[in-house]
């Protein structure tokens, strides 16, 4: 489905991916960790389209079209979802009117009918239980005063809406408390299929203990130095990740 | 200090030329008490010349432009209904009152609420049936003193809409003020001059539409003075969506009683050079005004809202809420002052502008300014410039929308803040149509 070979991605002066490799199929769930400052973040904005990075090696395949190609917009409409680390705020576009902006263009692109009124909202009930988010957050700006756990929560209701074939967390973990994580865990647990991989990236083991992972990969300088079964990353945890870097090296 | 362009002096002696005119077709009203604060007036505008960039209030704004164009005095016009077509603001009920080149056009105007809710007469109308009333208000709260266009439209004031509402009275009907200058024929110029006069405990809507007919220049220098008497309510709107030929320099100055509302918002969509003084003095204990201001100019425009609260009595509120979407080579100015007098404790004054710049070539110019005399007052103002949130621009492309579709969402979710307080609903609805448009061009 993914297939990243040899990517290579600088912002500014300053190269962070330094051909990196990895394979995603279907119904996968891999995991990225690594220290700080390793490019985990960087490989999800690239997948996703930031326009910060520049791309300068290497090539991304998504069921079998070139990602590298494609604006933010068309990666969106091909498939490709990715959970903000930090979600912005937008003042004055509640998330109802931007969800479903987003999911008629999206089936604009695929040559599909828009849903009306009705069937969007019929849709979105569908998908609020789903992810247990109160109707009271989404007529509300999107993001706009929300806490840190409402924002990862409104993260993964958009993602049960738009039903992407590959979701990319970034650090999805980060600024929740347990019980926040688990709420989140649980959505996007529920929205695992056969045909939707995952990409999870994060610095802890933590949220592996609830989203379980089937790769665990380990970034460190840009590249892929380690991958192994899911109990590699109990194994980070606790020998942290300095004999990563002295194999590395 | 005036500059010698000949340009300059040709339009002011074509004015002044205007009043001798109007002068000696007068009979009776010569020795009128109106008609000697029109003298009072012309005295000035001859003194004071008009302003130069070194004028502190005129120091972003540079009028030189207008006065190198020529314009004539003429208020003729064959305009019919069927040319006002494009000019229709769907759905709009109410009373809708038609000027067209500054003077009242009967024919085309409907007025649909009873006497006994509001009086509504033509300036020149109302001078003959209620001179009191004239002579009560008129030019007692726009100064004439400092401000060159506002004593020229004092001088040449001879018509324009006055309207009182009656005590106690809620007038149920909003009333539209639509301001056509049509400039298929000729370059026009006109001076409307507008007086409202809420009574106590009364409530109105009321809002001023410009619209230019032509591919011709337009000038039109306004004034409109508005009194809310004790517990009055009014909510005012002023509308311009001009042509790239048109300049405008309006007054909007309010004079408010006693536990008074006034609620406005300014929207400029077009127009080459517009300038909009927004002056209320909140004379009344809890007297309260809430100013909200919209602009948009793109292409060479020039838009410039000056705004003065003058906090003169305890207990008073004010907030203002300016924004604006500046693209292309256009300029802004926002000058907001707020006075609190010595008097003045307990005032709450807030003062907000924000912009968003879309090109390099654009400029915004903002300048609140704050003299307070009272010690016992809660004040505060910002100003933000700058570029469209590549962050959030980002967000929602990675969701699937489009990157120019992203872009309208973003721009029209911040015009909202003020196009939400737009109460009469057709005028709303109008104005983001417009709004729409033009961000999506």
């Amino acid at each position: 489905m993914l297939s990243i070979s040899n990517l290579q991605a600088s912002i500014g002066d300053k190269e962070i991916l330094r051909g990196l490799n990895l394979e995603v199929n279907p119904g996968e769930v891999h995991a990225i960790m690594g220290p700080n400052g390793a490019g985990k973040s960087t490989l999800a904005s690239v997948l996703a389209g930031r326009e910060d990075y520049e791309v300068t090696g290497g090539s991304v395949t998504f069921d079998g079209k070139d990602l590298l190609e494609m604006a933010p917009e068309e990666r969106a409409a091909e498939g490709i979802f990715l959970a903000f680390q930090y979600p912005v705020e937008i003042p004055g576009v509640s998330t109802t009117n931007f969800l479903k902006t987003a999911m008629n263009e999206i089936r604009k692109y695929r040559g599909q009918d828009t849903l009306d009124a009705v069937q969007f909202l019929k849709l979105m009930k569908e998908k609020m239980k789903l992810v247990n988010i109160d109707q009271s957050l989404l007529s509300r700006s999107l993001n706009e005063g929300f806490s840190g756990g409402e924002k990862k929560r409104n993260e993964i209701f958009q993602m049960a809406m738009l039903e992407p074939k590959l979701a990319i967390l970034d650090e999805t973990d980060s600024g929740l408390d347990i019980d926040a994580l688990r709420i989140v865990a649980d959505g996007v647990n529920k929205l695992r299929s056969p045909e939707r991989a995952t990409i999870v990236v994060t610095h802890y083991q933590r949220l592996l203990d609830y989203i379980v992972p089937d790769f665990v990969h380990v970034l460190y300088k840009g590249r892929i130095v380690k991958s192994g079964p899911k109990e590699l990353a109990l194994e980070l945890e606790e020998k942290g990740y300095d004999w990563i870097k002295a194999e590395a090296i | 200090m005036t500059p010698s362009y000949a340009s300059y002096n040709e339009f002011k002696e074509q004015l002044l030329a205007a009043f001798r005119d109007n002068e000696e077709r007068m009979n009776g009203e010569r020795k009128s008490p109106l008609h000697q604060t029109r003298r009072a007036a012309l005295k000035q505008f001859d003194q004071l010349g008009f302003p130069t960039i070194r004028h502190e209030e005129w120091k972003y704004s540079n009028v030189n432009g207008l006065l190198k164009q020529s314009f004539e005095l003429d208020e003729t016009t064959t305009l019919t209904i069927d040319d006002l077509a494009p000019l229709e603001i769907p759905n709009l009920d109410g009373n809708i009152i038609y000027f067209v080149n500054g003077r009242y056009h009967a024919e085309l105007s409907r007025l649909v609420s009873p006497v006994d809710q509001v009086q509504i007469m033509s300036f020149a109308d109302a001078v003959k049936a209620d001179p009191d009333l004239i002579d009560t208000h008129f030019a007692r709260y726009a100064d004439y003193q400092d401000n060159a266009f506002t004593a020229l439209n004092t001088a040449l004031a001879n018509d324009g809409i006055v309207i009182r509402v009656p005590a106690n009275t809620t007038v149920e009907q909003p009333i539209i003020l639509r301001f056509i200058t049509d400039t298929r024929a000729k370059n026009i110029t006109s001076q409307p001059r507008n007086l409202v006069v809420v009574g106590k405990n009364a409530e109105v809507m009321m809002a001023e539409s410009y619209r230019t007919l032509g591919e011709g220049t337009s000038f039109v220098n306004v004034v409109t003075e508005i009194i809310l008497e004790r517990d009055a309510r009014m909510q005012y709107y002023k509308v311009q969506n001009e042509t790239e030929k048109a300049y405008h320099i309006g007054t909007t100055q309010v004079h408010q009683a006693d536990n008074s509302h006034f609620y406005s918002a300014t929207v400029t969509l077009n127009g080459n050079f517009v300038r909009n003084n927004l002056n209320i003095v909140l004379n009344g204990q809890q007297a309260e005004a809430f100013m909200y201001g919209l602009y948009m100019p793109n292409g060479r425009q020039h838009v410039d809202n000056h705004t003065l609260v003058d906090h003169a009595m305890p207990n008073s509120y004010s907030n203002e809420l300016y924004k604006g979407i500046l693209d292309d080579n256009s300029t802004g100015v926002f000058n907001g002052k707020i006075f609190v007098r010595p008097d003045a404790q307990k005032t709450n004054a807030y003062q907000s502008c924000k912009n968003v710049v879309l090109s390099s070539g654009a400029t915004m110019n903002t300048k609140p300014q704050l003299e307070i005399f009272a010690d016992d007052v809660k004040c505060s103002h910002g100003t933000t410039t700058g570029q469209l949130n590549d962050e959030a621009l980002f967000y929602m492309r990675s969701r699937g929308i489009p990157k120019d579709e992203a872009r309208t969402l973003l721009l029209y979710a911040f015009s909202q803040d003020v196009l939400s307080q737009i109460k009469i609903q057709p005028i709303r609805e109008y104005l983001e149509k417009v709004v729409t448009q033009k961000l999506t061009k």
